[in-house]
């Protein structure tokens, strides 16, 4: 190649194709920045999402299901216990996922150290930038989820032929937990501890009452509300249905559905809303 | 290596004559005065009438007008809160004027930001590079923003590192980068989608002289290549070595407007005196200096006099008896000029 061709393969195309191109594709390329980001901690990454299923699984498969087991089955819908856990753990793991990466680093691109500023002076909007950093985590909820499952299909806790569902019901949880909280996590100005407070004081309980390790039923009544507004209860029932063919009512597994749905869309657009107010000061 | 960076020259011989003027005044820095290079013959890129931003009942840019012509290089002079930084965002299509007219490359940023950002290349006032990625790959991502494909980008990249002379850092994580390296890296970063307009705001604030010289010799490399800059800064010997033209501005308002030199012609005179008396006589004493000079000033520790003709000053001085501790006659600068305009008080 000579010199000047070697230049001209160095054009950049004009600011008009720029332009139409962030318009179309903005989001998508920050999303390929959030998983940039993610592949130098990827190690992390895989052995969360490995360790994290194993360990659980082979806790209560291996510890407390057999314990549990011997009472019989009838508590759990008649399975054995591992397999009532197994889609409560998988959407519990997600929700978890969801709580870090849309707390930390939503106030590292704001606040911390300004990352979503750099974006944010090239042609992506606001609104790109929160899209491309659900995306790269919805990828991350998805695969985490699969690895999850398949752990979970090893312990021979997923007997139903549509189980695999619970991969896409494990990553709506995530989301309809997750972007509520984006959307706060944008709106904070000030580090005064809230994210500890989140984890403390509201996913470890929806985690503990959300008929994750009993069926909610099991429950007084006055606690029980807690499991009806959690994402990881609707997600779990859901996922019960899906993975061991779990019998409830048709009207209550589409609410759960619906549920999700509502709450991912909901805190998406407040975090829009929150990106572009916070973004276009 | 020179960057092919394929900017139009424009009339970047009339710039670098401008500055040559500008820049060989002597040791001091100070600038002799220059004719004003012509801009009638450049299509004008930046426009801005009445530009304001208020938040709440704050103004803090109220009511500025400007144009910028292609390849010119523009600065903004102010103190802390003077409006610079805003005025930089709504160029930069980041942040909504509150009324006003502006308009980048014919553009409105309030409805066309993509498309006005996809013409900039924007130095921050705080850097905000990734530091979880590693130094080149800054440079990657960046260009993705803009659409481009790694096939321009990876050669691109590696280009631009050499401009930054960080090529041997292109590995290295960003947070292992000295605040010169990280300010080279913002630069290269911005000029990876190669800008016409280049928006810069405050970039050697913070750093030592020689990561400032080596940041100055860069700009003045595009500058030659005839990008347009547009920069803020509080250092006047930047303004001086790098702005063929700046506004002054305070409170949200353009206080004065014109090349240093034009500025020096207008607000000051062509040299100061400086004398000290030590700090319990300097003000007892400026009554025994009135008449020397244009204009007097006394400061808490020294009294400066302000004249066409420095030596001459300081002559009528010692006529009159007057022995000071230290004196010292130099050109007027563009700092006097800010000073003058813009006040001595601190602004936090």
């Amino acid at each position: 190649m000579t010199d000047g061709t070697a230049r001209e393969a160095l054009r950049a195309h004009s600011p008009d194709i720029a332009a139409a191109r962030a318009r179309r594709w903005g989001a998508f390329y920050y999303a390929e920045q959030v998983l940039r980001v993610m592949k130098g901690y990827g190690w992390s990454i895989i052995m969360y999402s490995v360790g994290h299923p194993v360990a659980y699984l082979f806790a209560m498969g291996v510890g407390l299901a057999t314990l549990v087991d011997a009472q019989g089955a009838e508590a759990f819908g008649g399975v054995g216990y591992v397999t009532f856990v197994g889609p409560a753990l998988l959407v519990s793991a997600s929700v978890m996922t969801a709580t870090n990466e849309f707390t930390f680093p939503v106030m590292d691109g704001f606040k911390w150290r300004r990352t979503y500023y750099g974006p944010h002076a090239s042609p992506l909007t606001p609104q790109q930038i929160a899209a491309g950093h659900i995306m790269a985590v919805t990828l991350r909820l998805l695969l985490q989820s699969a690895v999850y499952f398949a752990a979970v299909v090893l312990f021979g806790a997923a007997p139903g032929g549509w189980g695999w569902a619970t991969i896409l019901v494990a990553t709506l949880a995530g989301l309809s937990f997750g972007l509520p909280l984006m959307a706060y996590s944008a709106s904070i100005t000030e580090d005064k501890g809230q994210f500890a407070l989140v984890m403390r004081f509201i996913v470890m309980p929806l985690f503990l009452f959300s008929g994750t390790f009993f069926p909610l039923d099991s429950l007084p009544l006055a606690v029980r509300w807690v499991g009806w507004i959690s994402p990881i209860w609707h997600g779990t029932e859901l996922g019960r249905v899906f993975s061991y063919g779990y019998q409830q009512p048709p009207l209550l597994t589409v609410l759960h559905a619906v549920v999700l749905v509502a709450l991912a869309v909901l805190g998406w657009f407040l975090t829009r809303r929150q990106f572009a107010a916070r973004m276009g000061k | 290596m020179e960057v092919p960076f394929h900017l139009p020259a424009g009339s970047t011989s009339l710039r670098r004559v401008h500055n040559k003027a500008t820049m060989s005044s002597g040791a001091t820095g100070a600038v002799q005065p220059a004719d004003e290079p012509p801009t009638e013959a450049r299509p004008t890129v930046i426009t801005a009438e009445n530009l304001t931003k208020t938040y709440g009942d704050v103004a803090a840019v109220d009511g500025i007008s400007f144009s910028v012509p292609a390849g010119e290089s523009f600065g903004l002079l102010g103190p802390n809160g003077a409006g610079k930084s805003t005025t930089m965002k709504m160029i930069g299509g980041v942040t909504r004027r509150t009324s006003g007219a502006l308009h980048i490359m014919g553009l409105d940023p309030d409805s066309h930001g993509p498309e006005v950002r996809a013409h900039l290349g924007v130095v921050p006032q705080q850097d905000n590079l990734d530091e979880e990625l590693r130094v080149r790959d800054n440079l990657l991502v960046y260009g993705r923003y803009f659409g481009l494909p790694m096939s321009y980008l990876k050669p691109k990249a590696d280009e631009l590192l050499e401009f930054a002379q960080l090529t041997d850092k292109a590995k290295s994580k960003v947070d292992a980068l000295s605040g010169g390296m990280k300010r080279r890296l913002t630069i290269a970063r911005s000029l990876i989608n190669e800008p016409r307009i280049l928006l810069l705001d405050e970039p050697t604030t913070g750093l030592d002289p020689q990561a400032r010289h080596i940041l100055w010799d860069r700009l003045f490399r595009l500058k030659e290549q005839g990008v347009t800059l547009i920069l803020t800064t509080h250092y006047m010997d930047e303004a001086e070595q790098l702005c063929d033209r700046l506004i002054v501005v305070d409170k949200g308002r353009i206080m004065a407007e014109g090349s240093p030199a034009q500025l020096i012609r207008e607000h000051s005179t062509r040299e100061v005196v400086e004398l000290r008396f030590g700090s319990e006589r300097n003000t007892t004493i400026a009554s025994e200096l009135q008449g020397i000079g244009e204009r007097l000033e006394v400061l808490p520790d020294r009294v400066l006099i302000y004249a066409h003709d420095g030596e001459s000053a300081l002559e009528q001085v010692a006529s009159r008896g007057l022995r000071p501790l230290t004196s010292l006659v130099r050109r007027s600068s563009l700092e006097d000029v800010f000073l003058r305009l813009t006040g001595r008080s601190l602004v936090d």
